[in-house]
């Protein structure tokens, strides 16, 4: 029996660039656009894909932490700048730290199966640049435990939540094992992006990226384990899909094979204030990919492509774990060994991922979904993997704080 | 008196110009960590910056905030220990504003130099002339105690003839610091015959504090820095007197700037780095060492032809540079002049692209110095380039090759000279004084 008690398709899947330092038109000292910008490049960039606006029925927006990056609240305002068909329905806007929008997605399916509407544009936006790292790193504190754990935090927050981590497989699983993976994942990651022109990293040219990806961290300047190739992106973008039941697409005028069914979803919260219970496993995301593949009824070894929270390189390992396609300690021989790669068993993170195309943190989600539902569709052009018969599902896990909020959602071909 | 002590009150004189804003910074920080240390939460600490207008300080206060800043977020990892106890401070931002305002909260700024009765260490950094610096040492040595101790920013002026004629009886040291004082490494350190035991500890501690690299260099005008650069932009002055009857005084002093940055692998061409330094202070520099070194040829027509038109390169107070041999839009060199025709050629004319074709015929692409700096390799790469400009026999490679031996030549005489120990002293100030990315004592030539 289907998990949801109706169908669910998602269409219309839209990105902008992930702005921010590697792209050549940033400057840092330039002016950029604002998240308005964004908001409204991605929702265009979606409905223009679709026959009729006018039967968008509401509009969901996930968002981190605007009020501080653009002092801008009230994110749900922008739908009826973005399209005049919003005015007077309902838009909301959603947020789960890194995972708002894995929220969105999920808020906006949820309102689906309500039965309060077949079509909702769902919108990921974060602008990040606005301040350096070092002040950013606050804002992004603010995705754990802020009273209880910011002030005996690291300078950069959540990398070292990370960096602790790292050093935690090393500990386990051997340091030079996991460091391996840990670079391999981010040869990977450029090497995707590098065919994905909307990726932050689509212009790195660097000829040893392997050798980049294994440079000692410096603990003075940074953090113990980990260095900033290990890092996602500080950048600036959004994302946008819709959702619809099958008299939603009707209405939209989309044809149901431009559409990419979406099959089962676990939305799964951790409680903020208590530590991981092992720094070396993603327990969260794993309890979140097991109920999302239950509900689906496949096995991991049924996907045909996965988009992991690749935040940090080890994330990106232990991601792939949590996901159930290895046991814990060995996503990084795994990694190494090419099976994440474009043509490998489980083709991940395909047009960059969090490290490769960027981190506007409130877009991730959403960005997520869109790259599965062009995958599923054929329409990732030079980042396309072969979808076969046998492994016609696609998974997107989505991650908020320290493995505390967590979105898989699963799509079928 | 240990160097804690001294810390706990300095003065600077001439802190509001170039390197003098610079050390204040630097100092200012010292000072701050010292002071932040639970055992001195009850001593005063003062750092006195001094100069000679209210106008000029004002500058100065916006830049010690600005740089203060800077430097805060740059050492965050070690303020967030420092300010571990402060409950109050959670955030980078609040922990980065606390130490700039614990920081300026030291600070004294005022035009009269009395002020460093107080202090057991001043740094002097007021502008090089030798008769003022020694009117200004002489006062200070009446005001101050006897055992204050004396850092002259001088970069040429030799410090036995300060310590004589201002009657310190060794208590100056050498200490000088590169443009920007803030980023750049290297201070050359240069003692007087009879600087005390004590400032020559004092000097090489201070500077370990500061993670400076101190280069000793014998007390002879110029010392290794400027009297490396000084005689290469001579060189380069030069051989403009010899190619302007060719291609006009624009197109000479567009050669060898061009030259000396793209064949070279400099930061930036030899003509750019003067107007960076300032026409005037490269002429100070020249007419000290005449002076001292009773060399006559350290003088330089071409250039006291521009400073008679009062065209002195140097930077606006908004750090943007002004034109000098060169004319800057947008900060980048755009044009360059003709002395006798009184005006600017600019580079995207006809005339600048005939020079580049005679230069590089076949259009050589040389890698920039900016690629070169981090890469691992840039030793290995220096040499496939140097070796090629050897077999490429082009006028251009011609002239870089004339001018590698002769900066080599510069470099050897000032180790034959003792004015440096060694090879390593004189490779070390230009490679990090000057930001080269070889020594001028090479094998590539």
């Amino acid at each position: 029996m289907s998990y949801f008690r109706k169908k669910i398709y998602a269409c219309a899947p839209y990105y902008t660039v992930a702005l921010g330092t590697g792209r050549k038109e940033f400057h840092p000292k330039k002016l950029r656009p604002g998240i308005e910008h964004y908001i409204k490049e991605a929702g265009l960039g979606s409905i223009s894909q679709i026959q009729n606006p006018e039967n968008i029925d509401e509009g969901v927006i996930g968002n981190f932490i605007a009020a501080r990056f653009c002092k801008q609240g009230n994110l749900g305002g922008f739908f009826p700048y973005v399209h005049p068909t919003f005015q007077y329905k309902p838009c909301t806007r959603v947020e789960g730290a890194c995972d708002s929008g894995g929220l969105a997605l999920t808020t906006s399916i949820k309102t689906i199966l309500a039965d309060l509407a077949d079509v909702v544009l769902c919108i990921g936006v974060e602008v990040q640049n606005s301040v350096k790292a070092i002040y950013g790193a606050d804002f992004l504190a603010a995705a754990d435990w802020f009273s209880g754990n910011r002030k005996k935090g690291h300078v950069y927050f959540f990398p070292d939540l990370f960096s602790q981590r790292a050093g935690a497989c090393f500990e386990k699983h051997g340091h030079d094992k996991i460091r391996a993976g840990m670079a391999q994942w981010y040869v990977n990651a450029v090497e995707n992006a590098r065919k994905n022109p909307e990726s932050q990293e689509y212009h790195n040219k660097n000829s040893d990226l392997f050798g980049t990806g294994m440079m000692k961290p410096n603990p003075k300047a940074f953090c113990e384990h980990i260095n900033v190739f290990d890092c996602s992106k500080v950048s600036d973008g959004g994302a946008a899909i819709i959702f619809a039941s099958e008299e939603g697409l009707k209405k939209i005028g989309v044809d149901k094979k431009d559409a990419i069914e979406v099959i089962s979803f676990a939305q799964v919260q951790d409680n903020l204030t208590t530590p991981p219970p092992d720094l070396t496993k993603l327990s969260t995301c794993e309890i979140a990919a097991k109920r999302a593949q239950e509900r689906a009824g496949i096995k991991p070894s049924e996907l045909g492509v996965l988009e992991v929270h690749d935040c940090f390189t080890i994330a990106g390992l232990m991601a792939v774990e949590a996901a159930g396609l290895v046991r814990y300690g060995e996503g990084a021989d795994f990694v190494k060994e090419g099976n994440t790669k474009l043509d490998g068993i489980i083709p991940t993170n395909t047009t960059g991922g969090l490290v490769g195309y960027g981190h506007p943190t409130g877009a991730t989600g959403v960005r997520q979904a869109c790259d599965i539902v062009k995958q599923l569709s054929g329409k990732s052009g030079d980042c396309q993997v072969e979808i076969k018969s046998d492994k016609p599902f696609g998974m997107m896990s989505s991650m908020g704080g320290n493995d505390k909020t967590v979105v898989a959602m699963i799509f079928q071909k | 008196m240990n160097l804690d002590e001294r810390l706990q009150n300095v003065t600077v004189i001439g802190a509001a110009g170039k390197m003098g804003s610079g050390i204040a910074v630097l100092v200012s920080q010292e000072m701050s960590k010292l002071k932040l240390k639970s055992e001195n939460k009850d001593k005063i600490f003062r750092l006195n910056l001094v100069d000679i207008t209210e106008k000029v300080l004002d500058g100065l206060r916006s830049y010690m905030k600005m740089q203060l800043v800077k430097a805060a977020e740059k050492s965050t990892v070690l303020l967030r220990q420092i300010y571990e106890d402060r409950k109050d401070l959670i955030e980078n931002g609040e922990i980065i504003n606390a130490f700039v305002d614990d920081t300026y909260a030291l600070l004294n700024f005022t035009t009269d130099y009395n002020i460093a009765k107080d202090s057991h260490l001043i740094f002097e950094a007021i502008f090089e002339n030798e008769e003022i610096k020694i009117k200004v040492l002489k006062n200070l040595k009446e005001i101050c105690s006897n055992d204050a101790l004396f850092l002259t920013n001088t970069s040429s002026i030799p410090i036995s003839y300060l310590d004589e004629q201002a009657g310190l009886g060794g208590r100056i040291v050498g200490y000088h610091f590169y443009n920007p004082p803030v980023i750049q490494k290297l201070v050359e350190i240069i003692y007087a015959d009879n600087t005390t035991e004590e400032l020559k500890e004092t000097g090489l501690e201070f500077g370990k504090r500061l993670r400076k690299k101190l280069v000793p260099a014998a007390d002879i005008s110029g010392f290794i820095g400027n009297g490396h650069f000084s005689r290469d932009g001579l060189y380069a002055m030069n051989k403009v007197e010899e190619l302007k009857d060719e291609y006009g005084y624009h197109g000479a002093l567009y050669i060898m700037n061009k030259v000396s940055q793209d064949f070279l692998v400099r930061p930036m061409g030899i003509f750019q780095l003067i107007d960076y330094v300032g026409l005037d202070v490269f002429q100070s520099l020249l007419r000290v060492m005449r002076t001292h070194l009773k060399l006559e040829h350290l003088n330089s027509d071409l250039l006291n032809k521009f400073m008679d038109k009062t065209i002195a390169g140097g930077q606006n107070p908004d750090g943007s540079q002004k034109d000098g041999f060169i004319k800057y839009e947008k900060n980048r060199p755009a044009g360059v002049y003709n002395i006798e025709e009184g005006k600017y050629y600019m580079f995207d004319e006809e005339w600048a692209a005939e020079i580049d074709k005679k230069l590089n015929p076949t259009n050589e692409k040389f890698a920039p110095w900016r690629a070169l700096l981090m890469d691992a390799k840039k030793m290995e790469k220096l040499e496939t380039h140097f070796g090629n400009l050897k077999g490429m026999n082009t006028y251009g490679s011609n002239i870089a090759l004339d001018f590698l031996k002769t900066t080599k030549e510069i470099g050897e005489n000032l180790v034959k000279d003792g004015v440096a120990d060694s090879e390593k002293e004189v490779n070390d100030v230009l490679m990090n004084g000057f930001f080269w990315l070889y020594g001028p004592i090479n094998n590539f030539i």
